[in-house]
C-alpha cells in the first residue's frame, strides 16, 4: 500500500465519519419532520394563549423560569401578558388548564429538539398527561 | 488594519446571511448555499490533501530531540526519537490529539539583572487545547440538530456540558470556554507585538469567522431564542436529502448558518487546513532508523551508468595503442 493510497484512505474514513447524520437518518425509521403538537384544549373558556404562538415556541422555557422565580422567591403570582391580560403565574393552574395532555404537547417536541426540561422534578403530571421521565427514578 | 480588514469581511458576510433571506427565495440561503458549502468543502478538502500525497519526501526527516535507539543499556526517548511505527503511532496521537510541539513554545525577555532569559511558555498551548476540544463538544452536541432519534451518546454529551445548570436554556460550559479560548487567541495577537508583527489577514479572518458563528450561536441560545425546532426541521430535511424550510427562523439564525457556510469553504483553502495538514507532518510522522532501514527516495529514477570496465571495453584497442595502461589485455 502507497503512501498516497493511505492517505486516501484516511480520507474517506474522515468523510464517511463526517456523514454521520446521512448514513444514520438512512438507516433510522423515525420521522424526521417536527412533531404535530396537540391542539389546546380549552376548558375554562379561555380564549387563547398567553402570548402568541411564534413568541411561545421560542421564549416559553424562558417565560417559565421567570415564573418560577417569581412565585417560589418573591411571592408574586400575577403577570401581566403584553396585551395587558392578567395571569396567573402557575404551570399547573394556567397551562395545562388547555394543554393537558403534557405527552403531545411537551414531550414530543422536547423529545424531538433532546431537551430534557427540569419541570417533573417537582411538578406533578396531570392525569391524562405522562411524565416527560426523570421522575422515576425520585 | 489587517484586523479591520478582517473583522469588517466578517462583518459583512454576517450581515449578508443575516439579510439575505429577506430579500431571496428561501432555498437559497436555507438550502442551495449549505449543499454547495458542504461540497466545495469536500471537492477542496480532498483536493488540497491528495495535493499533498502526490508530493514526494525525498529523505527521511523526522525531527528529534532525544536520545536515539543505540546501545541496549542506553535508554531510548521513544517519542522524541521514534524507531518504530509504534512510536511514530504515539507521537502523532499526542500531537494531533494534545498539540505537543506547542507545548515547547519558549518566551525570551531580557532582563536588567540576570541578562537574555528563556522560559516555558505554556499559555499558547492552554488556549489552542481549549478552543479546539470545545470545539469539538460544541460540533458533538449539534449532532442533536441532525438526528432523530437523538443517539445516546450526544445526550450524554449535552447534560455533561451542562451539568452547572445555569440560566434556561443551561449555559454550557464548552461554549464559555470556546468563547474565551478564542478571544484569548485574539488578544494573543493583537497584544504581543512580536506576534501582531507576523499577523496577516487570514489569521485573523479565521478568528473572527469563529468568534462570529460562536457569538451568534450563544446568542441565539441564551439572548434572542429561535424556534428550535424549527431549526431541527430544516437541519434534519437537509441530510435526508429532502429540503423544506419551515418559516419563522429567525434572521440571526441565517447570519450563523452563513458563517457556517463561508467557514466550510474556507476551510479546504486557508490555513485552517492544517487539520489534515498535521497527519501528513514528514518530520513527525516518520520513524528515525535511517541506519536500520534504507529509505528510497521516490524522485529516484533509473540512471544510465557506463561503468570503467565497460568504457575500457570500449576503448580497449585505443588506449592500448596510446600506450594507456588497461586492467584487461
Amino acid at each position: 500500500m502507497t503512501s498516497r493510497s493511505r492517505i486516501a484512505l484516511g480520507l474517506g474514513v474522515f468523510f464517511l465519519l463526517g456523514a454521520y447524520p446521512v448514513w444514520n437518518g438512512l438507516a433510522s425509521s423515525a420521522d424526521p419532520e417536527r412533531p404535530e403538537l396537540a391542539r389546546a384544549v380549552d376548558s375554562a373558556g379561555a380564549t387563547g394563549c398567553i402570548e402568541d404562538t411564534t413568541w411561545m415556541k421560542a421564549n416559553h422555557q424562558k417565560l417559565l423560569n421567570e415564573w418560577r422565580t417569581s412565585v417560589v422567591r418573591d411571592g408574586q403570582r400575577t403577570w401581566v401578558s403584553s396585551t395587558g391580560t392578567s395571569w396567573d403565574m402557575s404551570l399547573t393552574g394556567t397551562c395545562l388548564k388547555c394543554h393537558a395532555n403534557t405527552e403531545t404537547f411537551c414531550t414530543r417536541c422536547h423529545d424531538y429538539a433532546d431537551v430534557q426540561p427540569t419541570c417533573w422534578n417537582c411538578h406533578v403530571v396531570p392525569e391524562g398527561g405522562q411524565s416527560e421521565g426523570g421522575q422515576s427514578h425520585e | 488594519m489587517n484586523v479591520l480588514i478582517s473583522l469588517l469581511l466578517v462583518a459583512g458576510l454576517f450581515a449578508v446571511g443575516m439579510f439575505g433571506p429577506g430579500v431571496t427565495p428561501a432555498w437559497v440561503f436555507a438550502v442551495a448555499l449549505p449543499y454547495a458549502a458542504v461540497t466545495l468543502f469536500v471537492v477542496g478538502l480532498a483536493i488540497r490533501v491528495m495535493g499533498w500525497a502526490g508530493v514526494p519526501v525525498p529523505f527521511r526527516i523526522p525531527t528529534t530531540c532525544g536520545q536515539q535507539k543505540s546501545l541496549p543499556w542506553i535508554r531510548q526517548q521513544r517519542l522524541e526519537n521514534p524507531s518504530r511505527k509504534i512510536h511514530v503511532l504515539g507521537r502523532m496521537a499526542l500531537e494531533i490529539l494534545f498539540f505537543r510541539s506547542l507545548a515547547r513554545n519558549t518566551r525570551t525577555e531580557l532582563r536588567k539583572d540576570r541578562g537574555l532569559v528563556y522560559g516555558t511558555d505554556l499559555s499558547l498551548w492552554a488556549g489552542a487545547m481549549a478552543m479546539h476540544w470545545a470545539l469539538a463538544v460544541v460540533l458533538l452536541r449539534h449532532l442533536r440538530l441532525f438526528t432523530e432519534p437523538v443517539p445516546a451518546f450526544v445526550t450524554f454529551t449535552e447534560k455533561l456540558d451542562g451539568f452547572l445548570e445555569i440560566g434556561l436554556p443551561v449555559i454550557n460550559v464548552s461554549s464559555v470556554v470556546f468563547l474565551c479560548a478564542l478571544l484569548y487567541l485574539l488578544y494573543r495577537r493583537l497584544a504581543h507585538a512580536h506576534v501582531r508583527y507576523i499577523s496577516l489577514p487570514e489569521d485573523y479572518f479565521a478568528l473572527f469567522l469563529l468568534l462570529g458563528i460562536a457569538g451568534s450561536g450563544i446568542w441565539m441560545r441564551h439572548l434572542s431564542h429561535t424556534d428550535i425546532a424549527g431549526v431541527k426541521e430544516l437541519a434534519i430535511s437537509l441530510v435526508h436529502f429532502s429540503p423544506t424550510v419551515p418559516v419563522g427562523i429567525e434572521p440571526l439564525f441565517y447570519g450563523h448558518l452563513f458563517l457556517v457556510c463561508v467557514l466550510l469553504v474556507y476551510f479546504p483553502l486557508g490555513k485552517l487546513a492544517h487539520a489534515p495538514g498535521v497527519f501528513l507532518s514528514p518530520t513527525r510522522n516518520m520513524a528515525n532508523n535511517n541506519r536500520a532501514v534504507r529509505y528510497v527516495n521516490p524522485w529516484d529514477y533509473p540512471v544510465k551508468v557506463h561503468t570503467y570496465e565497460e568504457y575500457e571495453d570500449e576503448f580497449r584497442e585505443k588506449m592500448i595503442a596510446a600506450g594507456l595502461p588497461v586492467d584487461e589485455e
